[in-house]
């Protein structure tokens, strides 16, 4: 597995992630390109640089902890893992096929290395929060991040779970919100927006970070500010585009849930060459 | 039976759509998946009558109870997975305690979400939406029915739960007698055994007992569309007739169909009741059909266990 924290490194993984992104969903014939591509950055930063975890011991105690609580974009979590040598990458083409290893949202029955098994929205930062609050009571250093959905935290738990973790002051976890501005049915802004997004989490108690979520850089910067922040959780809002990097995905609400054709897959790699 | 197939949600979609010119008090919520269970098409037709809530299914739950104490006509639609168990407290201590008439779509019901997997497969709602008080719950054999089910459950003086399936199914009851709240339907008249069947395996119970007369064996097949109140009479008169039922569902064995049926069975008369369905587990990603052969739902299994329940009761 490749650690590193050179952004140029990590840019070259972030394109080979889209390109297996793409080709997985497109032999899959179905699945979820669009928040998939917009939660590369984030992604390969924390599993190539920021987390502390293991391949060969997925299970020790102390590694930090990632869920992927909006689960439909398991493609970037299958891609991001697979290359960093939990799962095979020859097998992502069996996409959502029976008995591939690969379901259409992140099954521990099938990858005992992840942390749990998500799918439904709105669960992951509660369950991340008694994640890090075990830390916390294990005295472990474990840190644990949770990435949510835009569309995903329309759902009361959420905030819930936000206003939980501000009144424990549970500093070891971190919520990365990808903030594509797009849902299933469309954008945000048209079906219940959510603005005044950085003031709504400052109010609830947290530490914010408005980031690109596109930037390496930003995204490295941005964990390091949330791991020395002591006594408030922390949460990044990294702005993204959804669908970023094949040109005629970005920002179309069409490629929430849609696979590419062949020949839309041809086209996506040869901008991801 | 014809050749042709509809999906469920297709027909959901333009049923509402029509009937929102002859129901002026209908309204429709969805949460962010519209486009998938077709309510959009109403949405663009009737904006003012329609909300789309977001990602917040307990909340969209409780505004149509709101809006169904007032005289309007709410239709909740999303996956039903999330209408079942994140709606749960909502639907039980709200609209099914209150007895409001709130019509609640229950989407890409079953295995039909089959791509998705475990996270999303509503494969229990039966068994939640059937334990609340009262509640009617409904499973449609196929799209004609659901609609015929639909504008029923729009004048009922009451809360209903329609099970919905994503896919192309069979056409079976184009030029069947409409649907009957609280009857079961009769497809075939026999005195070997009963095969009592509900939801999207209606098709391959036809078949299965189809190929069971060719080889002599008579099958009393009745679709159980309404499984609550389920029609008690008929099933106790087919079961004292056959001694031995067949249920056949997709949904889990635990409390569903199976569970309603011999329910309503075993405390009238003698029969040996052998339930078919997804047994106690999880599901998976895949193919609907190859979803529903792996977990024991296709015409071949059960004519196998048609064959077995025979065999184990030979007197
Ligand atoms: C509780 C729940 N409700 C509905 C769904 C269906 N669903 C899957 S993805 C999605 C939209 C999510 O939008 P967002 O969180 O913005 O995801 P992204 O844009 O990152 O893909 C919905 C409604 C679900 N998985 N879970
Ligand atoms: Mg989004």
């Amino acid at each position: 597995m490749l650690k590193t924290s050179d952004p140029a490194e990590l840019q070259l993984i972030a394109k080979q992630t889209r390109r297996l992104i793409i080709e997985m969903i497109t032999a899959a014939k179905s699945g979820h390109p669009g928040g998939s591509l917009s939660a590369v950055e984030i992604l390969v930063t924390l599993y190539n640089d920021v987390l502390r975890h293991d391949p060969a011991n997925p299970r020790w105690p102390d590694r930090d902890r990632f869920i992927l609580s909006k689960g439909h974009a398991c493609p970037v979590l299958y891609a991001v893992m697979a290359q960093c040598g939990y799962t095979p990458v020859e097998e992502l083409k069996n996409l959502r096929k029976l008995g591939s290893i690969y379901q259409g949202h992140p099954d521990v029955r099938f990858i005992p290395a992840l942390e749990a098994s998500t799918g439904s929205l709105g669960q992951g930062l509660s369950l991340g929060i008694g994640m890090a609050l075990a830390a916390r009571l294990n005295q472990s250093p474990s840190r644990t991040y949770v990435v949510l959905g835009d569309g995903e935290i329309q759902e009361g738990q959420i905030w819930e779970a936000a206003m939980f973790g501000a009144y424990h002051h549970v500093d070891n976890v971190v919520a990365i919100v990808d903030y594509n501005k797009i849902q299933l049915d469309g954008f945000v802004k048209d079906i219940l927006d959510l603005e005044p997004l950085v003031d709504k989490w400052k109010s609830f108690g947290w530490h914010v970070i408005d980031v690109d979520g596109h930037s390496i850089p930003a995204l490295q910067k941005a964990f390091a500010e949330a791991s020395a922040t002591k006594g408030k959780p922390t949460a990044i809002i990294a702005q993204t585009i959804k669908g970023k990097g094949v040109s005629f995905m970005e920002n179309n609400p069409k490629y929430h849930g849609v696979a590419p054709t062949a020949d839309e897959c041809t086209k996506a790699l040869q901008e991801l060459a | 039976m014809t050749a042709a197939t509809a999906a469920m949600r297709d027909a959901f979609g333009t049923a509402l759509l029509e009937l929102g010119a002859t129901c002026p008090d209908l309204v429709v919520l969805d949460a962010d998946v519209a486009t998938s269970t077709r309510t959009s098409a109403f949405g663009k037709k009737y904006p003012e009558r329609f909300f789309n809530v977001g990602v917040a299914e307990a909340n969209m739950t409780d505004i149509a109870a709101g809006f169904a104490t007032c005289g309007l006509r709410p239709v909740v639609s999303t996956f039903g997975l999330f209408l079942s168990l994140k709606c749960a407290d909502q639907i039980r201590n709200i609209i099914a305690y209150n007895n409001l008439p709130v019509v609640l779509a229950g989407n890409y019901a079953g295995f039909s979400d089959s791509y998705d997997g475990a996270s999303h497969q509503a494969i229990l709602d039966i068994s939640i939406l059937r334990a609340m008080p009262n509640m009617a719950v409904i499973v449609p054999g196929d799209a004609v029915e659901l609609r015929q089910a639909l504008e029923f459950a729009l004048k009922r003086n009451g809360p209903t739960y329609l099970r919905i399936c994503r896919n192309p199914t069979p056409v079976l009851f184009d030029d069947a007698p409409p649907f009957e709240f609280g009857r079961v339907r009769k497809l075939r008249d026999g005195s070997d055994l009963t095969i009592a069947v509900s939801g999207v395996p209606t098709f391959m119970a036809i078949e299965a007992a189809r190929r069971l007369a060719a080889r002599g064996v008579s099958v009393d097949l009745l679709e159980v569309s309404t499984l609550k109140p389920v029609d008690a009479q008929a099933l106790v008169e087919s079961a004292s007739k056959t001694g031995r039922v067949l249920t056949v569902e997709e949904h889990t064995i635990v409390g569903g169909a199976g569970g309603a049926i011999a329910e309503a069975i075993s405390s009238r008369c003698r029969a040996v009741i052998d339930r078919l369905g997804i047994e106690d587990c999880f599901g998976e990603s895949g193919d609907y059909v190859l979803l529903l052969e792996k977990y024991g739902i296709s015409s071949l299994n059960i004519e196998r266990r048609a064959d077995a329940l025979l065999e184990r009761t030979r007197p």
